[in-house]
């Protein structure tokens, strides 16, 4: 049971169609991925990798197509089933459970657990089988108080101790550190090389394509658009698959920063309490001058939430000073209003919006209460709300049913298009911004990170937190790492380098 | 009073017995909770199941001369109760603590109902172990006299606290209540094992009804339960969800209820009963204490509707 079965089986999926109703979620797909190979799968949301995968887990009956798996044709019916031949999936969104240890997590996910567990054997197993991973891990700390590396490390653990020799990872790397997605992805590799497993990687990031796949399948709209060997195509051409002829929003060239800018946000000897409430936060000088981009990197976990949500107003401080212009700012919404502070918190449904209210009101959050010259209205007009947030669905291309809809009711692209439409609307002076893009396909984060940069080039002071490494860079001009709730180093974007960054978000330094 | 005078010693020495006499529906009831709410759903109808619960076990009581089988028929009818709450509770949109509150009051009313006709004949009570035989002075005889379903209590903390860790069924319960998700993913049916949860919850909550008709205070009253049930539900969330916990705190809420009466008993005249509030005022107390506004609780099973 507990065993890698040492053999990598080979999966096959011809002519797979499936369709909900009159809609073809995915037309005619046929994939060929030999044991032992590393096969990536690219597409934007919505192309239908899920669907294939869900198809293959048996999580969905397919309307049409066979499955293959080391080339007998086999009925998935249910992911039971896909189990017993050895195919497994590591989804984006953990599956552990927080509250239990590694070990226990990994006990309790075998299709035989004993009544009464006998711990010691248990361990005594874990630690035979653990010393033929690739991965060393903790496996007696709570899954909680893991870093989301050791998480990932443990999800793919898990399904290689469940005996699965064929895997789909769906966006491994999404919440890891460069270094430790070069690592993870190495390893899963080199068990590829070795014939010990299959793999089937579900990417937006094609240089984790390039450096660790061998063939890739690019799908849109439910078709396939491209197979082949990694070797054979570049990137222009996986994009081209992968998106078609749509255009992509361009970045605006950055314009060069004034010299007299104005220091917008001002930070001295900030301090305040984690989640944990163990530890602190500090942020002891920062400051944003206007018209530039400066970009927090960071593991996950390292206190970026919290300094986010001192700036927001949701977490008191203990001590020190937020500045905005020379006035102290304690993030109430007179002050927000007064000093042109505007926020885009990560998860906006959650953070940002009232997921049950409609568009437009949603929209109008920021201004429902003031007329056109700013001034405080006491009754509330419906009709501006509507004319004003009809023009901005307009304006930032929010794709939704009506006006009226529930904001929860829209695709992500679209919940953080209404917010940025909300944030960017009027002047502003300074915007704070969280993981803009997590989760969100190509053209939308394309657009959303344009529009962050035109905020910029119209002299906004931009403080960025992000855990993507390749958005800060793409956009920062000076670019810190918080590291267990401190700042612990500086680069312009001239002399950044992933390694340097990535060691110092390890707290290797 | 007894025939010794043992002056202030009398009042520690009341305090212990108190804190054993009165912890057993404590500790009952918030084992039960504490186990329905790891499984991620809040019962707050086991006031009602305490109360009918009592009833039960005193009506089977008189009618068949066992408090034995009128504890089991208290389990069964607790039971019952949990199904029914875990029953409900698994169609959508449907809210446990609602559900939970309802319960309570059709639980009590149902037991008022019942139970008109019982107040008036003695039940057999439920037997105790005398403890304190080796000493001739009576009030640590009566201090020591501990009813067997406090030992069981306690063996039953004991046992929880290791099942959570040991067995299957603990860790299965824990992944249901921190993560439906994960439970789902593994093939775990999360309705099913809270309907379980929510039933065993019940069940002992029952059993701590029969303690309050069959032994202490040992009648069958419309107001046995002073609020018992609902106390017991915040006695879990003090104790964390830990079973030995759940022990703890109800010995301390025992001992507490004893304060009040303990004094009286060496005739401090003045204010003494100021101290029967004794109990709710250490719950505030340590509910202040040990929360806080910028963290969430520890230990907080993830798919609890209060602390979600």
């Amino acid at each position: 049971m507990s065993a890698i079965t040492g053999k990598a089986v080979g999966v096959e999926t011809i002519g797979m169609t499936m369709r909900f109703g009159a809609f073809t979620a995915l037309g005619d797909v046929s994939i060929k991925m030999p044991a032992g190979s590393f096969h990536a799968l690219l597409g934007e949301n919505g192309a239908g990798k899920s669907t294939l995968v869900k198809c293959m887990m048996g999580f969905y009956r397919p309307t049409g197509g066979e499955i293959l798996v080391d080339g007998r044709e086999v009925a998935i019916a249910s992911p039971r089933d896909a189990s017993a031949l050895g195919l497994g999936m590591v989804y984006q969104h953990f599956t552990l459970v927080p509250s239990l240890t590694g070990a226990e997590n990994l006990v309790i996910s075998r299709e035989t657990v004993p009544g009464v567990i006998d711990w010691r054997k248990e361990r005594g197993d874990l630690a035979v089988f653990m010393d033929r991973m690739p991965f060393k891990l903790p496996l007696d700390v709570k899954v909680a108080e893991l870093a989301a590396g050791e998480k990932q490390k443990l999800e793919i653990i898990k399904q290689l101790y469940l005996g699965r020799s064929f895997l789909v990872l769906d966006e491994p790397t999404s919440v890891l550190t460069p270094g430790e997605a070069q690592e993870v992805l190495g390893l899963v590799r080199a068990m590829t090389k070795a014939g010990d497993l299959t793999v089937l990687m579900i990417s937006h990031k094609f240089h984790e394509v390039t450096a660790f796949a061998d063939d890739v399948s690019l799908l849109r709209k439910g078709r396939l658009t491209g197979t082949g060997r990694v070797a054979d195509l570049d990137r222009k051409v996986m994009a081209a698959m992968m998106i078609g002829d749509q255009p992509i929003a361009a970045l605006d060239s950055r314009a060069a920063p004034r010299a007299d800018a104005e220091t917008v946000l001002k930070i001295r000897s900030l301090k305040a309490p984690d989640r944990t409430g163990l530890k602190s936060i500090r942020i002891e000088d920062l400051g944003v001058r206007s018209g530039e981009i400066v970009g927090i990197a960071g593991i996950s976990g390292n206190g970026q939430k919290e300094f986010l949500e001192v700036l927001a107003g949701q977490r008191p401080r203990d001590a020190g000073d937020v500045m905005v212009r020379g006035t102290a700012y304690a993030a109430t919404r007179a002050e927000a209003r007064a000093l042109n502070v505007r926020l885009i918190p990560e998860e906006p449904l959650k953070n940002a919006c009232a997921p049950k209210m409609t568009v437009a009101e949603n929209i109008s959050f920021r201004t429902f209460d003031i007329d056109s010259n700013g001034k405080p209205v006491s009754w509330i007009s419906a009709g501006t709300i509507k004319s004003f947030s009809a023009r901005l669905v307009e304006q930032f291309k929010v794709k939704t049913a009506s006006l009226s809809s529930p904001i929860a009711s829209l695709s992500g692209g679209n919940v953080q298009r209404a917010v940025l439409a909300r944030e960017l609307t009027g002047e502003v002076d300074l915007l704070i911004v969280s993981n803009p893009c997590f989760g969100l396909d190509f053209s939308a984060v394309a657009e959303i990170r344009a529009r962050i940069m035109k905020a910029r080039n119209a002299g906004a002071a931009v403080l960025l937190m992000s855990e993507d490494l390749d958005e800060l860079l793409e956009l920062s001009d000076r670019i810190f790492v918080m590291s267990d709730g401190v700042l612990v180093y500086e680069t312009p974007i001239a002399q950044a380098s992933v390694q340097t960054i990535g060691e110092h978000m390890a707290g290797h330094h | 009073m007894g025939a010794t005078d043992i002056g202030l010693w009398g009042v520690p020495l009341a305090i212990l017995g108190g804190a054993i006499r009165v912890s057993t529906p404590f500790i009952f009831v918030s084992l039960g909770e504490a186990i329905t709410e790891r499984s991620g759903r809040i019962n707050l109808g086991l006031e009602g199941t305490l109360v009918f619960g009592a009833m039960t076990a005193y009506a089977v009581a008189v009618m068949t001369g066992s408090p034995w089988l009128g504890l089991l028929a208290a389990a069964a009818a607790g039971l019952c109760f949990g199904l029914f709450h875990g029953w409900i509770c698994k169609f959508p949109k449907v809210n446990d603590i609602a559900i939970g509150i309802a319960l309570m009051l059709f639980g009590s009313g149902l037991a008022f109902f019942f139970g008109k006709p019982f107040i008036k004949p003695k039940a057999p009570n439920l037997p105790a172990i005398a403890f304190g035989a080796w000493s001739d002075i009576p009030q640590v005889q009566a201090a020591l006299d501990v009813n067997v379903l406090f030992l069981i209590g306690a063996a039953l903390s004991l046992v929880l606290w290791w099942a959570f860790r040991n067995t299957r069924a603990g860790l299965i319960v824990r992944v249901v209540g921190d993560s439906s998700d994960a439970a789902r993913a593994m093939g775990l049916n999360p309705n099913t094992v809270r309907l379980v949860a929510t039933g065993v919850g019940g069940a002992l909550a029952g059993i701590g009804g029969a303690y309050l008709s069959l032994y202490y205070p040992g009648s069958w009253t419309e107001r046995i339960s002073s609020g018992q049930g609902l106390m017991a539900v915040a006695l879990v969330i003090f104790a964390r969800w830990n079973p030995l916990g759940c022990f703890a705190a109800a010995l301390l809420f025992g001992g507490a209820g004893a304060l009040g009466p303990a004094l009286q008993s060496v005739g401090v005249t003045q204010g003494y009963y100021l101290f029967y509030a004794a109990p709710y005022i250490l719950t505030l107390i340590i509910m202040i204490a040990t929360s806080s506004p910028t963290r969430s609780l520890t230990g907080a099973p993830g798919e609890l509707s209060i602390t979600k």
